[in-house]
C-alpha cells in the first residue's frame, strides 16, 4: 500500500454507501493503519446522490478536506454513471469500481474518457444469491478491499467474521450469508 | 492502558460524557450534534451511567434543566448546535452570570440563513460574549481531550464558568478517525467529584441562585464575571498540565505550529487547521518559513501570549470561519489584530472569511494565501484587510 | 466566607460581593423597610373585628399578622397601603386613610 489511499463513495441516500466507507474504515483500522470515513452531507433524502470518503494511511493525515483527486472511486449504484462525473479528478493511476451486472468494457464509455482501471462487480446478483435480499454493502466492501489492496483480503476475512459475530451474535444465517457475499465478491470483481 | 479506537467526534465526546458519569444531561437533538444525547441516552438505558436524561421540549429549557441542575449541586451536560444553542440564548447568559459550570458539547454548524445545516462557527462565536469558556477542537481526538478537561476548569473555584467545547460539525463530529482513549478510572479521577461550597440541595445552608440585580450591584457581578474569566487563564494551563500527565498530550491556549523562525503565519481555529498543517509541511520542504497558530482556547483570548508568538512575523493571515458583518472583518480577526497593536514591530495582517456553510478549503487554498503573505512581506502592503476566499466570483 | 445580606449593600466593593450575587440565608425580606412607600394607610378597628380572616390571606405583603385565631394589628413595614384589606373586610373593621391625615 502507498503511504496514503484515498476514496471516494458515490452512493445514493439510503443504498448503504457512507456504512460500507466506515466499515472500510473500520477494517483498515483493524489492520494496524491510520483511518479517515467521512459522508459528504447534503439534504438527507432518500435517492439523493451522496458522497463518502475514506483516508487510509501510515501516519496520521491531518487534511481534512473533502478528496478532489482520489485514487479509487467506488460507485455504489450503476444509474449515477450518467448523473455524476464520478470520474472527476480519479487518478489514472487508480481505478474505479461500479456495482453492476455489466462488464468495464460495456460501461467504460459512460466514464467521460477515463483511462484508468475500471472494475465491475454485480452487487445485486451477490448480495440476492448469498443474504437473499438487495443490500449492496457487504459485496462493495470487499471489492474495495480487494481491488484498492488496504488491508491484505485474508485479514479482511477473518476481521470481518469477528466483526459479524459480534453483531449478529447466534444469528448464524446472517453471518454466514455475510462471509459468503464477502468471499465471493473477492473473487468475482472483473477488471478490465 | 489507553486504549486505540476509532470513533466520529459525536461518539468521543459521548464517550468522554459516559466516563465522566454526570448527574443530568437536559437535552433536545439537532443536526450534527443528535448522536451525542443518541449516543448518551444508550448509555443511560443500558445503567451504564448514574445520569438523569431529561428530554426536554426545546433547547432554551435545556439549558434551563442544565442550570437549575447544576444550581441544585449536580453536574449537568447538554450537546446542541447552531439554532439549537441560539434558542439557548438567554439561558447562556444567565447560566454564566449565575456562575454555575455547566458543560456543553457544542458542534458548530452555520447559524441559518440561508437555512444549512454545515460547519462554520458563526454559532460559538455570535456568542463568544456570553459568558462562557470556549475550547475548540481540530480532531475527534482534541474533541474528547478537551470534554475532560473542560469540567476541571469550568468547576474550579476561582473561576465557575461553563465551558463549551467546540469541534466542526460533520468534518469532525462525523469522521470516523483514529482516537486514543483513556480508561475509565483515570477520566474519573481526572475530573473528579463536583463539590460546590453552595448548592440548592444542601439543606443547612439555605441559598438563593439568580437574583434580580439594580444598577447598584449589576456593574459588580459582571466585574466578578470578567475577573473569574482572567482566572480561568492559568486554571487552563494547570488543567492542560495535569492532563498531559494522564495522557502524553499537551495543551495550550493554542498550538503554535512551525512557528520558532516562521516569516508568515496563519491564524485559524478547527479542523482546518490539520489541512493548512500539510500544507505548512509542504512548503517546509520547499524552504519556505511559514508557520500557523490553530486557537484552541478563545474564551479567555489569550492575548499576550499570542503576541509573544507572533512577534517578529512578516505577515499573518488570520483565518475566520464566521462572518460578524462588522464591514472590516470577522471576530478572530478583530481579537489578533488587538492583540498585535502593542508589537513594537506590528506584522502586517490580512482576514480571510472562509468555510462559511460548509465550503470546503484544501491544501492549496492555504498555499496560495501563503503566496500572498510573503508577497505582503516583501512589499510591505497589506492590500484589502477583509477577504473572503472559496466563494464563486466574477473576474473584475 | 460567608457573607450575610446584611452585610452587602451599595457602598460594597466587588471584590467583597457574594459570587454571581447568590443569597446564603431566608427571609431577607425582613431587611428591608419598604413601608415607607405608602400614600394610604389602612387602619384597624378593633371593635369591628369578628376575626373571619378573610383580609389575612388577601393582604400580599404579609402585614396582618395572626396569633392564636386571631388577627392583630398591622405589621407596617412592608405595608405598601394597597387597600385590599379595607375592600375585603365585611365588617367595617378596616378604613382606608390617607397618610398623615
Amino acid at each position: 500500500m502507498k503511504d496514503i489511499v484515498e476514496i471516494r463513495w458515490h452512493g445514493r441516500g439510503g443504498q448503504g454507501a457512507k456504512t460500507a466507507c466506515l466499515l472500510l474504515a473500520d477494517v483498515a483500522f483493524s489492520s494496524g493503519k491510520y483511518v479517515q470515513g467521512f459522508p459528504e452531507y447534503g439534504p438527507e433524502r432518500m435517492g439523493a446522490p451522496i458522497t463518502a470518503y475514506n483516508r487510509i494511511s501510515k501516519e496520521r493525515c491531518t487534511v481534512h478536506s473533502n478528496i478532489y483527486q482520489p485514487d479509487y472511486v467506488i460507485v455504489v449504484d450503476e444509474t449515477l454513471l450518467s448523473a455524476v462525473d464520478v470520474t472527476k479528478g480519479l487518478k489514472e493511476s487508480g481505478a474505479i469500481i461500479i456495482n453492476s451486472e455489466k462488464t468495464p468494457g460495456e460501461l467504460r464509455h459512460l466514464l467521460r474518457g477515463y483511462q484508468g482501471q475500471v472494475y465491475t462487480i454485480d452487487a445485486r446478483r451477490i448480495s440476492e444469491e448469498t443474504l437473499g435480499r438487495y443490500f449492496p454493502n457487504t459485496p462493495m466492501l470487499a471489492a474495495a478491499v480487494k481491488v484498492s489492496n488496504v488491508v491484505d483480503a485474508d485479514h479482511f476475512i477473518k476481521d470481518m467474521e469477528e466483526s459479524f459475530r459480534h453483531k449478529f451474535g447466534s444469528r448464524t444465517n446472517i453471518i454466514e450469508g455475510n462471509m459468503k457475499a464477502l468471499k465471493k465478491s473477492l473473487e468475482e470483481v472483473c477488471c478490465g | 492502558m489507553a486504549r486505540n479506537d476509532r470513533m466520529s467526534g459525536n461518539e468521543a465526546v459521548a464517550y468522554a460524557m459516559k466516563q465522566i458519569n454526570p448527574d443530568v444531561m437536559g437535552a433536545f437533538p439537532i443536526t450534527p450534534s443528535t448522536e451525542i444525547p443518541q449516543y448518551f441516552s444508550t448509555y443511560v438505558a443500558n445503567g451504564e451511567v448514574d445520569t438523569e436524561f431529561v428530554a426536554v421540549e426545546s433547547e432554551h429549557s435545556a439549558m434551563s434543566t442544565c442550570m437549575a441542575a447544576q444550581a441544585a449541586g449536580g453536574r449537568a451536560i447538554t450537546a446542541t448546535s447552531s439554532a439549537g444553542m441560539a434558542l439557548m440564548w438567554e439561558m447562556l447568559y444567565v447560566t454564566a452570570s449565575a456562575r454555575l459550570p455547566v458543560t456543553m458539547a457544542l458542534v458548530n454548524r452555520a447559524l441559518t440563513g440561508p437555512i444549512n445545516i454545515n460547519n462554520d462557527h458563526s454559532d460559538s462565536m455570535g456568542a463568544r460574549d456570553s459568558g462562557w469558556i470556549q475550547l475548540y477542537a481540530e480532531t475527534n481526538q482534541e474533541a474528547y481531550d478537551n470534554f475532560v478537561q473542560a469540567m476541571p476548569i469550568g468547576e474550579n473555584k476561582e473561576v465557575r464558568l461553563p465551558v463549551m467545547v467546540c469541534q466542526d460539525g460533520f468534518i469532525t463530529s462525523h469522521a470516523v478517525e483514529n482516537i486514543e482513549l483513556l480508561d475509565d478510572e483515570i477520566v474519573k479521577n481526572f475530573v473528579g467529584e463536583y463539590e460546590p461550597e453552595h448548592y440548592l440541595l444542601k439543606k443547612e445552608n439555605p441559598l438563593a441562585v439568580g437574583p434580580y440585580d439594580i444598577s447598584n450591584y449589576y456593574m459588580e457581578h459582571k466585574k466578578q464575571q470578567a475577573e473569574a474569566m482572567k482566572n480561568a487563564k492559568p486554571v487552563i494551563l494547570e488543567v492542560a498540565r495535569r492532563f498531559a500527565e494522564i495522557s502524553g498530550r499537551s495543551y495550550g491556549f493554542f498550538e503554535a505550529f512551525e512557528m520558532e523562525d516562521a516569516e508568515v503565519a496563519l491564524v485559524l481555529i478547527g479542523s482546518s487547521a490539520g489541512t493548512a498543517k500539510e500544507t505548512v509541511k509542504q512548503l517546509r520542504k520547499e524552504g519556505k518559513k511559514v508557520g500557523l497558530v490553530k486557537i484552541r482556547v478563545f474564551r479567555p483570548f489569550p492575548m499576550e501570549e499570542l503576541a509573544e508568538t507572533l512577534n517578529g512575523v512578516k505577515a499573518v493571515a488570520v483565518m475566520d470561519k464566521a462572518e460578524s458583518f462588522s464591514a472590516c472583518g470577522g471576530p478572530l480577526f478583530a481579537e489578533v489584530r488587538s492583540a498585535l497593536y502593542d508589537l513594537e514591530n506590528r506584522p502586517k495582517t490580512i482576514n480571510y472569511v472562509y468555510g462559511l456553510g460548509g465550503r470546503d478549503i484544501c491544501v492549496e487554498d492555504f498555499a496560495m494565501i501563503y503566496d500572498q503573505l510573503f508577497e505582503i512581506g516583501r512589499t510591505g502592503d497589506a492590500g484589502e484587510v477583509y477577504r473572503h476566499i472559496g466563494q464563486r466570483e466574477q473576474e473584475v | 466566607m460567608i457573607k450575610k445580606a446584611s452585610e452587602i449593600n451599595e457602598t460594597t466593593p466587588w471584590q467583597e460581593m457574594t459570587v454571581g450575587g447568590e443569597i446564603y440565608e431566608g427571609g431577607t425580606s425582613a431587611l428591608f423597610n419598604t413601608g415607607d412607600w405608602r400614600t394610604m394607610i389602612p387602619v384597624y378597628h378593633a371593635e369591628n373585628c369578628k376575626h373571619c380572616m378573610l383580609c389575612v390571606p388577601y393582604c400580599p405583603d404579609s402585614s396582618i399578622p395572626v396569633a392564636e385565631g386571631k388577627r392583630e394589628d398591622f405589621d407596617f413595614m412592608h405595608c405598601k397601603g394597597c387597600g385590599i384589606c379595607f375592600k375585603v373586610c365585611p365588617f367595617k373593621a378596616i378604613s382606608f386613610e390617607k397618610v398623615g391625615a
